[in-house]
């Protein structure tokens, strides 16, 4: 057979080889499902870059109809959701460290007897600004949206005709907005410690995604198995030179974080330092999970992939957390690099204390010790 | 010999109390599925210590299985028994302490060197001094020189003589063997089971699993599998003389056609071909008698009764086996 219709029946042949082989890999089959599908509802449900409803306490000294107004008004822009009400400033600060809310609505004592009097006094809206674009925007509206609303509301400022000047009347009271933890709003001081978690996230993952997969592949696990050697042994001695690779990770990247893009040390290294080998552990595990349920490297490689996905997208590193809807939070809630995001942005740039994190360390515990107690139920100490 | 001798082949021997004897291996009843496909039936089979077991069977029989079984690798659907001593069922940690398993495959390290594997091996097994005893081995297995060579590397015939070395190296007492000898030059097979020799005089059991049949010959008993069920067991002589096959060679011109045409008689079960001659055979021997008898005007042609080989026996065995399968 020569020619064309020779090279055509060989490169049908060729074609229904690669669709048998690609129908078989049940892994690489999902992957190619699954990573447009997630991405599709991640980038198109989820993610929100003028995110709303973000989470605000209030601090009301003084409760009275027109406060509850300018609450109503500013609930009304959309932008904010009042989802606390501190009693004391430690507390409000304990929110807002540990990245609870984003924004502390303070209302002074005898708030609305000073408007009555046209004292014009301040409201003072406290933001983490740690992510610029998380409070941007919704700072912006204050001003605007809530000022005039409460204006037309409460002052009867609606029949004033346009162009007649009493629009331009001064505020009865004004906002005094206080960006804190990243006041000029540069956005390397909330990537780059975020960085930390992500890098490590993706090289834990593959190394230890890899570990189990090698030895049965290269087939050095038959003989592993006939050894006097019990799965747990095998797990620890496979994760431990990787907690010291993280290590390693951890402190360069740290390092540059604070000689290149200047971040802040504001809290605890020793404490930063802990939660990173929690941190490590933790992806460590599961990375070891994937390893004994792949059944080659490639399906290994392939599954991390599809786990790094949502880690990304989801934790709040490219996308801010509190943008996204409710069902999206509780997923990412699952994810350790939500959790570690919240400890090295909280540590870093806001001092947050291991009281502020303890949420955040207990989820994270939780899913390192799922991860750990998969893993060495499914690591097979059989061939069986 | 031993109790065993007084069984039929293909039968499995009676479990019961082993009286005066000590077993290295000593199972009944053993069984294995896959899915649907079950891979060893119902076997039973017990190894003296200090002996050389050779474990024969076609490919897929269930050889690799059952070996498997033994070191706690598999866990058997059905049946029990002990490995030196120790139950199969609930032990395995302990008897993998003292079984040394060498994989079909070469598994070990390919991408560590010679020492590095062996030194390995020897802290997992906790041997006393693991950097003494590598290099003690390296010595006695001839690799000196090779230390530091990653064990990929090396050639086919090294690489089976260190992974024995390796199987070795914690001085087990049961040696499990899964095809050693494949691929491996007749030079380097020879020295392999001298050395496979000594060990069984230092009191280590050997099961070894082949398909050679002169390996076989080299073992003090051997057994039979083929589709999971154990055919045959004993010394070599005891499973030909239980065979109860009569075989003749037959010489003359165009021994292909020849063999056709005898494959058509009625009488004669065995036909091969063995260069210029043809291994003719059967268990009837008035059946197989006359159908010789009707090549006897055939002149060119030479008859002369021979004996029956291993190899001979096993075809018959597996032939026989499949026909009652069906």
């Amino acid at each position: 057979m020569n020619g064309v219709a020779g090279s055509l029946r060989r490169i049908g042949a060729m074609i229904r080889k690669e669709f048998i082989q690609l129908m078989r890999d049940r892994v690489s089959f999902a992957a190619m499902v699954s990573i447009p599908l997630l991405q599709l509802i991640l980038f198109g449900y989820a993610i929100n870059t003028t995110p709303r409803h973000l989470p605000t306490a209030v601090l009301a000294y003084d409760q009275s109809s027109l406060t509850r107004s300018i609450l109503a008004a500013i609930e009304n822009t959309k932008y904010f959701s009042i989802t606390h009400h501190p009693v004391n400033e430690a507390e409000a600060e304990h929110l807002l460290r540990s990245g609870q809310v984003l924004f502390v609505v303070e209302i002074p004592a005898g708030f609305e007897r000073a408007v009555r009097r046209g004292e014009s006094p301040s409201l003072l809206v406290s933001a983490d600004a740690t992510d610029p674009v998380a409070s941007t925007s919704a700072l912006a509206a204050l001003g605007q949206l809530v000022e005039t609303s409460v204006r037309r509301e409460r002052f009867n400022l609606d029949d004033a005709p346009e162009g007649s000047g009493l629009e331009k009347t001064p505020s009865p009271f004004e906002f005094r907005t206080h960006p804190r933890y990243n006041p000029a709003a540069v956005t390397q001081l909330n990537i780059v410690p975020g960085l930390l978690g992500t890098i490590l996230t993706m090289t834990m993952l593959i190394f230890t995604a890899l570990s189990v997969t090698r030895e049965i592949e290269r087939g050095t696990m038959e003989t592993l198995l006939a050894m006097p050697i019990r799965p747990v042994e095998i797990m620890v001695g496979k994760i431990a030179p990787y907690v010291m690779v993280g290590a390693l990770q951890a402190a360069m990247i740290l390092g540059a974080a604070v000689l290149l893009f200047d971040v802040p040390v504001v809290g605890n290294l020793a404490l930063l330092t802990v939660l990173t080998g929690l941190f490590i552990l933790t992806n460590l595990s599961i990375g070891y999970t994937f390893s004994t349920l792949a059944q080659n490297q490639l399906q290994a490689v392939q599954m991390t992939f599809m786990y790094f996905l949502p880690n990304i997208l989801l934790s709040g590193f490219m996308f801010p957390f509190a943008g996204m809807p409710t069902w999206a939070q509780w997923v990412a809630e699952t994810l350790p690099l939500t959790h570690y995001l919240r400890m090295v942005r909280g540590i870093l740039l806001k001092g947050a204390t291991s009281a502020d994190l303890a949420q955040n360390i207990l989820g994270l515990s939780v899913i390192m010790l799922v991860a750990m107690v998969i893993a060495v139920k499914r690591f097979r100490q059989t061939l069986d | 010999m031993s109790a065993r001798l007084e069984r039929v082949e293909g039968r499995a021997p009676e479990p019961g109390p082993a009286r005066g004897v000590d077993y290295a291996i000593d199972v009944q009843g053993l069984s294995k599925s896959f899915g649907a496909n079950r891979v060893v039936r119902d076997l039973s089979m017990r190894v003296k210590r200090g002996q050389i077991y050779g474990f024969l069977g076609p490919n897929g029989s269930g050889k690799t299985t059952t070996i498997r079984m033994l070191c706690g690798l598999l866990t058997p659907d059905q049946g029990q028994g002990t490995c030196l001593g120790m139950d199969i069922l609930t032990q395995g940690r302990a008897i993998r302490r003292h079984v040394g398993y060498m994989t079909q495959k070469f598994s070990l390290y390919a991408d560590l060197s010679v020492r590095e594997n062996l030194e390995f091996i020897a802290r997992i097994y906790g041997v006393p001094d693991a950097e003494a005893a590598a290099a003690d081995a390296i010595v006695s297995l001839g690799l000196d020189g090779r230390e530091l060579q990653l064990a990929g590397e090396l050639s086919g015939g090294w690489k089976q003589r260190l992974a024995l070395g390796a199987c070795i190296l914690p001085s087990p007492q049961l040696l499990l063997l899964d095809e050693p000898t494949a691929g491996v030059d007749p030079k380097a097979r020879r020295e392999f089971w001298t050395q496979i020799h000594d060990l069984a005089a230092g009191g280590v059991t050997v099961l070894v699993s082949t398909h050679y049949m002169d390996e076989a010959e080299r073992c003090h008993e051997i057994a039979y599998i083929a589709y999971g069920e154990l055919l045959a067991q004993g010394t070599v002589e005891e499973v030909v003389a239980r065979s109860a096959l009569h075989m003749w060679r037959v010489t003359g011109p165009d021994p292909a056609a020849l063999a056709r045409e005898l494959m058509q008689q009625p009488g004669i079960e065995l036909v091969a071909p063995f260069g210029t001659s043809v291994h003719v055979g059967g268990r009837d021997r008035a059946a197989l008698e006359l159908a010789i008898a009707r090549f006897s005007t055939r002149e060119e042609l030479v008859w002369r009764p021979d004996s029956p080989s291993l190899e001979d026996v096993f075809i018959d065995l597996i032939n026989r086996s499949r026909d009652g399968l069906r």
